[in-house]
């Protein structure tokens, strides 16, 4: 199972901080989880926006970069700063 | 000594136990940030930190030792909150000791405009008007941005 983890407004977007699921078969790189999450999850576009980076297993990646349901996936925000 | 915590600290025993530390040195610059009680929206009543550790603490450690190689440095501490806060309350502590006080002073400067642009953080106003996610400001960069080309 991946673990997902939203980030900042994110978090209030999904109403929830972190998930655990099953990956469908046909989501192999972090393009197409951007895709059929935001949709599936009705957002409206706020996890397909640019200044939305992904990290995985604790790493920020250049995209789209395969991802497994082993993956932590992090949905980050631009970061505030303190 | 880099310390994330989710409870309130005291900066003046913050600056005791660095005093002991950076024992020898011949300057110590310290930071304290404060919570504002006005924030973007309003009178603020809580400001909510997030970190994701551990890339927030080691994306600090990087500042600090890019901070240790460009100054002559003896000793470095950082204390930053995480969680909920109220106006008034620290949010950051940073200090720095040298032999002599320009390094101290611009290391200390250094590591805050990290720590306040490109710090793994993210930052929740809550006000009488709602809450609201605060993302960076372009001044925030511009400042940064004094340091890239320096000190190498």
């Amino acid at each position: 199972m991946a673990r997902l983890l939203y980030f900042g407004r994110l978090e209030d977007a999904l109403g929830l901080a972190t998930e655990t699921l099953t990956l469908p078969s046909d989501i192999a790189d972090t393009s197409a989880l951007r895709t059929w999450l935001d949709s599936s999850r009705q957002l409206g576009g706020a996890l397909l926006e640019l200044t939305v980076r992904i990290a995985l297993n604790d790493q920020i990646v250049s995209e789209p970069c395969p991802v497994t349901d082993a993956d932590e996936i992090a949905f980050l925000p631009p970061v505030g700063g303190g | 000594m880099i310390c994330l915590r989710d409870t309130a600290f005291e900066p003046t025993e913050a600056m005791r136990e660095f005093e002991r530390a950076a024992s020898g040195a011949g300057a110590i610059v310290s930071f304290t940030g404060l919570v504002r009680e006005t924030g973007t929206q309003g009178k603020v009543s809580t400001l909510h930190l997030q970190a994701y550790s551990p890339m927030t603490e080691r994306g600090i450690r990087s500042a600090a030792e890019e901070a240790e190689r460009r100054w002559p440095l003896t000793a470095l501490s950082i204390v930053h909150r995480i969680g909920n806060m109220s106006p008034g309350e620290p949010i950051v502590f940073v200090a720095t000791a040298s032999a002599h006080r320009r390094a101290a002073f611009e290391a200390a400067d250094f590591l805050m405009d990290y720590l306040k642009t490109e710090a793994v953080f993210w930052k929740k106003e809550v006000t009488e008007q709602g809450s609201e996610w605060i993302e960076p400001k372009p001044q925030d960069y511009s400042d940064r941005n004094r340091w890239s080309g320096t000190g190498d």
